[in-house]
């Protein structure tokens, strides 16, 4: 099968993807292949471009060189090399969702508004049709009695699961999530993690970093490790939490605690 | 007949004048929440071509008396061949000066606002247009509201300057019951009454918008 057919299947599909920030290598010659349903985590010590490596994906930093495509769509630039109009680049990016560690809720909007406010206003979905979906995918995140609540009212855990609906109203090919429990109080993380892993159940194609090893571990397709902008492990998440193939990924695994077999 | 009642028997003037006060008044707040509602989209992410003049002209216009811009308005404008009314160059003036005010507090509280959200914007595809107006903009509004309010009040003084350049409106109708009957103090004390009713109207109506803001957490101003 050629490259072209490969990317159309996959829901985002990355190669030879490089980016340096001033002189320093951060991401060097990625590549990485999500097919359409897949949880892809990436695991890897602070620094090693694990963020960097998502934002790339939905262009919220601009690769050096190599070629992103979601659902064979190329982000950023044509194929041709031309770069890509904001407006068609925003069409592109609306087709990920992306979960920050900080949540980033808009804090003016309530919970609803907070849902509705892309499909509404950047993919010109009716206010009806909008608060359907909204209200549905609150009430998949346990949210649903919030919805006339203001960010500032909610609770961390509450704040992430709104902002993972948020995400979720765009019907994006793919779902990016950046550390989204770091920021958490430790007995908030279970029910953002729960909600997590609803989807992934549901069959929602995801890319997560993620410190939480147990968690990656059952539910992952594919682990990834990262070191220094560096693909240096990848394999499903027996073979990875049980028989890593480099020193580099036993030493990081003792490091983390971890995680019996689920 | 006593001062008072020679003022009461004039109160057509002052009615008249308080008017074309609030005209003014209105007129060149919206004219200047627009202009700096403008200079602050201008500015966003913008090149330095642009930027620079932009800043350039917001810290003339601050660094610039206000009476000076009326009267260049009005007196100097002719001499390049455009020939504004007292009136319209009065208003011109107002929004154009406080424009530049406004743009300045849009500006000190844009630099400030949390990156997080604007990333979330775009990855949500929003484009700048619509990120500015939906989300940047309400906010910053909603931030600045006591400076904006400070300034609203700046710009209702300023009016009474118009005097000079011959526009009709509240301290001018003072001026001339004044000089016409020589009673200044009772005249001014009236002035006085209309534009402290104007400033309490506003300060009210900035309190209830406060309520509004507070309610999504922007009461930590
Ligand atoms: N905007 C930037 N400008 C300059 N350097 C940057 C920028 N963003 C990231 N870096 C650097 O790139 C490297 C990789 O950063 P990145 O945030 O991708 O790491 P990470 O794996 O997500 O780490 P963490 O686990 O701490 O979140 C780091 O050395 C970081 O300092
Ligand atoms: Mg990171």
């Amino acid at each position: 099968m050629s490259e072209a057919n490969m990317s159309e299947r996959a829901a985002v599909s990355i190669r030879h993807l490089s980016k340096s920030f001033d002189d320093v290598e951060v991401l060097r010659d990625v590549e990485l292949e999500v097919k359409t349903g897949e949880v892809v985590t990436i695991i890897g010590s602070s620094g090693s471009g694990k963020s960097t490596l998502l934002r790339c994906i939905n262009w919220l930093e601009k690769p050096d060189r190599g070629s992103i495509h979601i659902a064979g769509q190329r982000i950023g630039v044509h194929e041709d090399g031309r770069p890509m109009p904001v407006r068609e680049l925003a069409k592109v990016r609306a087709q990920t969702g992306m979960v920050f560690q900080g949540f980033n809720l808009w804090p003016h909007l309530n919970v609803l508004h907070n849902v509705t406010e892309a499909p509404i206003h950047v993919q010109g979905k009716s206010k009806r049709e909008a608060e359907e979906l909204a209200t549905a995918l609150l009430e998949k995140v346990g949210m649903s009695h919030k919805h006339d609540s203001y960010p500032n009212t909610l609770s961390g855990g509450q704040k992430q699961r709104v902002a993972i609906a948020r995400a979720l109203a765009m019907q994006p090919e793919v779902m990016l999530f950046d550390e989204p429990t770091s920021a958490l109080d430790p007995e908030l993380v279970g029910e953002v993690l729960a909600v997590i892993k609803d989807l992934s159940a549901e069959g929602y194609t995801m890319v997560m970093v993620t410190h939480e090893m147990a968690f990656a571990r059952a539910v992952s397709d594919q682990v990834v490790f990262l070191e220094k902008g560096l693909i240096i492990e990848r394999a499903d998440p027996e073979t990875f939490f049980t028989t890593p193939k480099t020193d580099r990924v036993r030493k990081f695994l003792e490091n983390h605690d971890t995680p019996s077999p689920a | 007949m006593s001062n008072w009642d020679i003022l009461w028997d004039e109160r057509a003037q002052f009615w008249s004048g308080f008017l074309s006060t609030l005209e003014i008044f209105g007129l060149s707040i919206v004219g200047a929440f627009v202009i700096g509602c403008g200079l602050l989209y201008l500015l966003e992410g913008s090149r330095k071509r642009l930027t620079i003049p932009l800043r350039i002209f917001i810290d003339s216009m601050r660094m610039l008396p206000f009476l000076i811009l009326a009267y260049l308005l009005y007196y100097g404008l002719p001499s390049v061949g455009i020939r504004l009314d007292a009136w319209w160059s009065g208003v011109g003036a107002l929004a154009v000066y406080h424009g530049a005010y406004f743009a300045e507090i849009f500006r000190g509280n844009r630099l400030t606002f949390p990156p997080g959200q604007i990333e979330a914007a775009k990855a949500h595809g929003f484009t700048k247009g619509k990120m500015f107006f939906r989300l940047l903009l309400p906010q910053i509004i909603m931030q600045t509201r006591p400076l904006l309010g400070n300034q609203l009040i700046y710009a209702l003084k300023d009016t009474a300057f118009l005097v000079i350049i011959t526009v009709s409106e509240l301290t001018a109708a003072a001026n001339s019951l004044s000089s016409t009957y020589f009673i200044p103090t009772e005249a001014f004390i009236v002035v006085i009454g209309f534009y402290w009713a104007i400033s309490v109207t506003m300060e009210i109506i900035i309190k209830q918008c406060g309520r509004f803001s507070a309610k999504r957490g922007f009461d930590n101003v």
